[in-house]
């Protein structure tokens, strides 16, 4: 679950990370009213949106006066950012943070993140932060520096000092950073973290570290023990389809094309996906049927897949395996073709564990097909459909 | 021979009594897997599909000289499941259970360092060898025993691909799904070791797809050895639309890594046979083992 960056500062200054001192604000005069009570004369007021590259897109304005709060927040708000993270579709801004802005002498780079290749807790860095980081470090890619931390966020004495010199923060500058790095990997390791990134940490000019920016985002399968991270969900940044799906079982991705694609497995989703593009059709969706979807469910994710008027024919692969089995795709598929009564064109290919018995039961509802023997016919067959739908 | 699992191999299964649990031990015991005990604290001394309950893995172990396990707990305490399972020394282990919090992951792989434990998961299907051992919840329809050793991040791939080199009369070996999950236990490199080291198995079909740096790794290890057999390879999710990201710190560890293209292109260059779609994996396969 991403949290937005107002929601992350609040959680890291609980582990003595220094943050600005701010406030969120859903309308303009709201904004202004946050201003009066800052410190300072300067205001940062930036977009709140699931997604980085926020500065380079324009959401994030500096301004010099109360009033210019005002109307910086009047500009953000309602519009939709684009940026590089957000996709072309962009994302809406519905509220903005309002902080000082902080003087910076220098901005680094720090994140925390659970690393692939070694399954191990990382702290990464690099001397210098900023949204040009990631072409910086392709560029060279000694730039990053790493210290893999112990599985309760901890590391060896001295460990998070020295990683610190290793960002060029030498010093005073070491031992705060040091203690910063400690809260930062023990926030993580508490709050079920899979992503904290503070970018830029900057050292102001009175010498302090200062998160300026942070993402954070927390892993969805430790909800349960995180009841107070579950409140921060923002439903507004959610796909209302996809999060339809999800409380369904179902991953479910909308795309831009005409066949509607109804699979069980991510691998086996991805795969169809890619051999419908090869034979030069365009998917509507991905869908990855979980193995815990029940026949209700699979229903009520076909109905969406229903519901998108780009659709003109459905391809169903599934492959039965021994927890989702075809009969029950088959049902699924059954009740909502049955309750919408629409007569959208299918290509059925179904193998593995109940395929006949699959096969049976769609007959029973009363629900045509057209059958395909493999992978390969049927997206033949649905492509050539859809070619004669659109003719 | 096979890899993990063969017809000898005595299983145990934590969190037995469970409803999931049940209805997928008793496939496997159908299916001729030797379960000769469970797992369900509080209930030990009790008996449930016809073979003993004890309250913990050690107890397990010491009563019935179990090498195997599966794991069927509930996410929250998946982990220390695990964690029990590795500390009592079970060989091999299979973790079925999905949606584990990754961080617990990174508990279990701190202690799965330096044991004697292979785990195999979360959020796997299992281990199979044909007629000898179902340590895992796959259907059992198409598979046969043969020569062919597959290792998979997805379940419903392993199916197709089974079903495939059935069709071609090769058959399998052992099929092994490591896991959808970031954090898992075995992966890539120690099956195609244990594959290239397994008398039984003449190929090997290595199933990827995008995100992480597994397929990289298993190249980087084939480039280290002189392989014996031939592997083929499919990566799926070629014409996935890019994730939508949050920050930096992704791309700045994996570079480029997690694309299906990039995996493609550095496994050729190991010597990997690319299938382009699932329908040409059993072919491939057969044109280079002749």
């Amino acid at each position: 679950m991403n949290l937005h960056e107002y929601q992350a500062k609040q959680i890291l200054a609980g582990y003595g990370v220094s943050v600005p001192v701010g406030e969120v604000a859903e309308t303009a005069s709201s904004a202004q009213g946050v201003a009066r009570k800052l410190p300072g004369k300067r205001y940062a007021v930036k977009a709140q949106v699931h997604a980085g590259g926020r500065g380079r897109a324009g959401g994030i304005k500096i301004v010099d006066s109360v009033a210019a709060v005002e109307k910086a927040a009047n500009d953000l708000l309602g519009q939709t950012l684009v940026t590089e993270q957000t996709g072309p579709e962009g994302r809406s801004v519905r509220a903005v943070y309002v902080e000082e802005a902080i003087e910076s002498q220098r901005d680094v780079y720090v994140a925390v993140l659970v690393d692939r290749e070694t399954s191990k807790v990382s702290l990464i860095g690099a001397e210098t932060g900023g949204e040009d980081i990631e072409e910086r470090a392709a560029a060279k890619p000694s730039i990053i520096k790493t210290l893999m931390v112990k599985p309760d966020g901890s590391a060896a004495k001295g460990a998070f000092e020295s990683f610190a010199k290793k960002l060029n923060l030498t010093g005073a500058l070491a031992k705060k950073a040091a203690s910063l790095f400690q809260g930062l990997t023990k926030a993580f390791v508490e709050q079920d973290a899979s992503l904290i990134e503070i970018n830029p940490l900057v050292v102001t000019t009175r010498q302090e570290l200062m998160a300026l920016d942070v993402k954070m985002v927390v892993d969805d399968n430790a909800m349960f023990r995180h009841q107070n991270v579950r409140d921060f969900q923002d439903k507004d940044e959610l796909d209302p389809v996809e999060m339809q799906a999800q409380a369904n079982e179902i991953n479910y991705i909308r795309m831009d094309g005409n066949i509607g694609v109804v699979v069980n497995g991510a691998g086996l989703a991805l795969v169809t996906n890619d051999m419908l593009t090869d034979a030069g059709g365009v998917p509507a969706n991905f869908m990855d049927i979980r193995t815990t979807a029940s026949s209700l469910d699979i229903s009520a994710g076909f109905d969406l897949l229903l519901s998108n008027p780009n659709v003109k024919a459905v391809l169903v692969n599934v492959h039965g395996g021994g927890m989702q089995r075809c009969d029950t795709i088959a049902e699924g598929i059954g009740i909502s073709i049955k309750r919408c009564g629409c007569e959208v064109p299918i290509v059925l290919r179904f193998a593995g564990n109940n395929a006949d018995y699959g096969r049976t039961l769609l007959g029973n509802y009363g629900i045509s097909y057209i059958e395909a023997q493999d992978i390969g016919d049927a997206i033949e067959r649905v492509i050539a459909l859809v070619r004669s739908e659109v003719a | 021979m096979a890899i993990l699992v063969n017809k000898d191999t005595k299983v145990i299964c934590q969190g037995m009594t469970g409803r999931t649990a049940s209805y997928h031990i008793e496939r496997a015991m159908a299916y001729g897997t030797n379960v000769v005990g469970g797992v369900r604290p509080g209930k030990g001394g009790s008996r449930h599909l016809d073979a003993p309950i004890f309250d913990s893995v050690s107890d397990v172990v010491a009563g019935t000289g179990a090498d195997a396990s599966i794991i069927f707990v509930p996410p929250p305490s998946a982990a220390d499941a695990m964690i029990e399972a590795i500390e009592a020394e079970v060989p091999v282990v299979v973790c079925v259970t999905e949606r584990v919090p990754v961080l617990d992951m990174v508990r279990v792989k701190d202690a799965l360092e330096g044991s004697r434990t292979q785990l195999v998961g979360p959020n796997s299907q299992g281990v199979l060898t044909p007629q000898a051992c179902k340590l895992g919840v796959m259907s059992t329809v198409h598979e046969r025993p043969g020569t062919i050793g597959i290792v998979s991040r997805s379940a419903t791939l392993t199916s197709e691909i089974v079903a495939q080199t059935s069709a071609a009369g090769l058959g399998q070996s052992t099929t092994v799904g490591i896991g959808g999950d970031p954090v898992h236990g075995i992966g890539f490199v120690e099956c195609l070791k244990l594959f290239m080291d397994d008398s039984e198995t003449a190929g090997v079909v290595l199933i990827g797809e995008i995100g992480g740096a597994e397929e990289e790794m298993a190249a980087d290890y084939l480039n280290s050895i002189k392989a014996s057999k031939p592997v083929v390879a499919l990566v799926a999710g070629r014409h996935a639309p890019p994730e939508r990201r949050m920050g930096h710190a992704g791309t700045l560890t994996l570079f480029g890594r997690a694309d299906a293209n990039h995996k493609i292109k550095t496994l050729r260059a190991a010597g990997v046979l690319i299938a382009p779609n699932p329908q040409d994996v059993a072919g491939a396969m057969r044109q280079s083992l002749e």
